[in-house]
């Protein structure tokens, strides 16, 4: 049992970071939903603000994971040149995807989309996570903000899911690859 | 002790039973509006034209992307950084800062879908 670093990594950025970071906002959005609609605000404790903080700061610190992780790491692995007369394009994702016309959609929608969208979820996320701790008492008082910071983690969850699809799906048709591999369990061959 | 206390318009409901402007808030969303829609922009830009994609490639590695997503950040930042100096304290339109906010979010993302940037290019 057996994994590449690069593909680790891609495994940290997108089932670690990404994931949870979906995750995040989704528990976000339903609780915006509930507290737009209840009779009575709860009042947190000093204990359960300074926990809300925590899990809003966790929140945008994976998001900013997620995407410089996919921009710095494995983006430059995906899109790098072969080498003249390299024939097997298994290290070389971008290229392998646009070899043939079945799977360069994958590249031209898919990563080309994925590549920019993504970084509207984190910045909008922190806006977010801005307004949430800086009106927690007073989000009542102002329903045209809590409005905006609906609609921004909605667009932000969204965002962050396009990203999610297509780097799932990008990984499962061209994966990233190569590196020092790490063995895991069993013996070393 | 007064020095050490926040301005009258800062004060919250629960700390001082008074109103916490709107200001503050208008500046997060509008700049992040702003922020994504020069995001797009950018990336379009990059798109098109070699000149720009070579200007904007901050880490070739990454190449045009660094710089598309850095001017942006930066753009995001600094407008943030204005903006909530000059309405710290302001009571703002905030119906207004919304509806431009909203547009420019739409229009960072509709720039970054790839066949709307290839339409607007001529693709």
């Amino acid at each position: 049992m057996e994994i590449t670093l690069r593909a680790l990594i891609t495994l940290i950025h997108g089932m670690l970071f990404g994931a949870f970071f979906l995750m995040a906002i989704y528990g976000l959005v339903v609780e915006l939903f509930r507290s737009a609609h209840v009779e009575q605000p709860s009042q947190l404790t000093t204990k359960g603000y300074s926990r809300e903080r925590l899990y809003l700061i966790c929140m945008v610190g994976l998001g900013w994971a997620a995407v410089l992780t996919g921009a710095y790491f494995i983006y430059p692995w995906y899109r790098a040149v072969p080498p003249a007369g390299v024939t097997d394009l298994a290290l070389y994702p971008r290229f392998l995807l646009k070899s043939t016309a079945v799977t360069s959609g994958w590249h031209d929608l898919g990563m080309e989309w994925k590549e920019h969208i993504a970084w509207i979820a984190p910045i909008a996320m922190t806006m977010v996570a801005y307004i949430l701790t800086k009106y927690r008492l007073s989000m009542r008082e102002h329903p045209q903000v809590r409005t905006a910071v609906l609609v921004f983690a909605l667009v932000a969850f969204a965002a962050a899911g396009v990203a999610g699809f297509f780097g799932a799906m990008l990984n499962k048709y061209a994966p990233i690859n190569g590196g020092p591999t790490i063995h895991l369990r069993g013996k070393n061959q | 002790m007064s020095h050490l206390q926040p301005p009258r318009e800062e004060r919250t409901t629960a700390q001082g039973g008074e109103h916490l402007a709107n200001g503050p808030a208008g500046a997060a969303i509008l700049s992040a509006g702003a922020g994504c829609s020069v995001l797009g922009i950018l990336a379009v830009l990059a798109d098109a034209s070699k000149p720009m994609a070579r200007g904007l490639t901050f880490y070739l590695p990454t190449g045009p992307l660094s710089g598309v997503s850095s001017m942006a950040i930066l753009f995001w930042l600094v407008t943030w950084f204005i903006l909530a100096r000059r309405w710290r304290t302001k009571a703002i339109a905030i119906a207004k800062v919304n509806a431009i906010a909203f547009l420019l979010l739409a229009l960072g993302i509709l720039l970054t879908f790839p066949p709307f940037a290839d339409f607007l290019q001529g693709k």
